[in-house]
């Protein structure tokens, strides 16, 4: 069940999955839960559909979905492994130490804008490769 | 249809079930409440998406199309239940569209027009300071529901609160001209301040049912925030003007109704359309 959730894309980075960026809480019997990454995030209802259609395509018709609000989704919750896929996608990872260029693995960088392309990104500028990149926002 | 202006009536009305109006609320107190907490982010994500293609940069644009997503992610979530509170097969869409001005519970600050982009971070930081000490009680909320919600946009009002702020410093530490707006844009706001801390018989209702809060109770937090804030951005505090109130009883500023036009025109026009 997970390794099918594990093949549902995230609709906005596609590189990582809803299970790599926390999104999946819980696969029950009669159930999935699944919690909205940013409150007005687009890609909620999107995300829904794909699991909707996932599921029925690996014949589990019977399960139905659920959307839990809390706790509230968190960037801890994405797995090491999404992690790396987001750096290697040009994104860097939420941390809390310095932000490292995922071009250059520079950490002489700086904030350009506080968001970015999507509400959970900013945008950030490496100063030694001089590429514009998005980081994935610490929340 | 308007409400008349609120009559003082002694406190003495509480007691029954959780969710018997108490004197001086009409209808039911949760639905309500939810309408407040709902038209305030409604309203200002339509104010803020108006900027869309329009802002000084486009990392600014960005940035206030992320905020007036945000807030009608908040607005979506607390109008939904709203419906299901009401129980008349409503849904935060039709609560949204389907409304007139009269029936908006937003507060006056956050329907007053952009101005330009000093006076529209003035709006912003004023209301999301507000926001954030206010979720952040509610997510304390005897309401669950009201909780989660709270609990999961605190996150992302704390973000706008310092953006704004940030943009508050910025232009009134800046050039004379962006100084001179961004003390414009203060005091064209701040007459609105007043009306956020309003305790009203609805308002003291949730509060004593322990699902709203004592909005008094952090407005010492608020003006010192904001105090900070304004004297960073070495501005005077903007002198107090008489508080206007109303929003949270249906009387609005004549600029509810412009925006409603807008924002309500397509799903009226054409009631089936679907993306």
């Amino acid at each position: 069940m997970w390794g099918v959730l594990a093949a549902v894309a995230d609709p906005e980075i596609p590189v990582v999955s809803i299970v790599d960026l926390g999104i999946v809480r819980a696969v029950e019997p009669d159930r999935v839960v699944i919690t909205p990454t940013y409150t007005g995030c687009p890609a909620t209802q999107v995300i829904e559909r794909d699991v909707r259609e996932a599921l029925d395509a690996a014949g589990y018709r019977h399960l139905r979905i659920e959307t839990a609000l809390a706790p509230a989704w968190t960037t801890d919750w994405i797995t090491p492994a999404g992690r790396e896929k987001l750096r290697a996608y040009g994104i860097a990872p939420p941390g809390r130490g310095p932000v490292q260029c995922p071009q250059c693995g520079s950490s002489n960088s700086r904030e350009i804008s506080r968001f970015g392309s999507t509400p959970c990104k900013a945008l950030w500028r490496c100063g030694d490769c001089a590429e514009p990149f998005d980081l994935f926002k610490c929340h | 249809m308007a409400s008349l202006p609120p009559i003082d009536l002694p406190s003495n009305a509480t007691g029954a079930g959780a969710f018997d109006a108490p004197a001086g609320v009409e209808g039911n107190p949760l639905f309500e409440y939810l309408l407040r907490l709902g038209d305030d982010s409604l309203v200002l994500g339509q104010r803020l998406s108006e900027w869309c293609g329009h802002a000084p940069s486009v990392e600014v644009d960005l940035s206030l199309a992320n905020m007036a997503l945000d807030l009608i992610g908040q607005a979506t979530l607390f109008l939904d239940y709203a419906g299901e509170v009401e129980g008349k097969g409503r849904d935060g869409d039709s609560l949204a569209f389907h409304r007139d001005v009269l029936d908006f519970r937003c507060c006056w600050l956050v329907e007053q027009p952009n101005g330009d982009f000093a006076r529209t971070m003035a709006r912003q930081c004023l209301f999301s300071t507000w926001q954030h000490l206010l979720f952040g009680r509610l997510a304390g909320s005897a309401d669950e529901r009201i909780a989660a919600i709270a609990a999961k946009a605190v996150k992302e009002v704390a973000y706008h609160r310092e953006l704004a702020s940030e943009w508050v410093i910025r232009l009134g530490d800046g050039t004379e001209e962006s100084r001179r707006r961004m003390a414009d844009g203060l005091d064209w706001t701040w007459r609105f301040v007043a009306e956020l801390f309003e305790m009203d018989p609805l308002a003291g209702f949730m509060a004593e049912k322990g699902i709203g809060t004592d909005l008094a109770a952090f407005r010492a937090d608020y003006d010192a925030a904001v105090r900070a804030v304004i004297e960073q951005a070495t501005l005077p505090p903007p002198p107090d003007q008489r508080p206007i109130l109303g929003g949270r009883r249906g009387h609005h500023s004549e600029h509810l109704g412009h925006l409603l036009a807008t924002m309500q025109f397509l799903p009226r026009t054409y009631p089936d359309a679907r993306w």
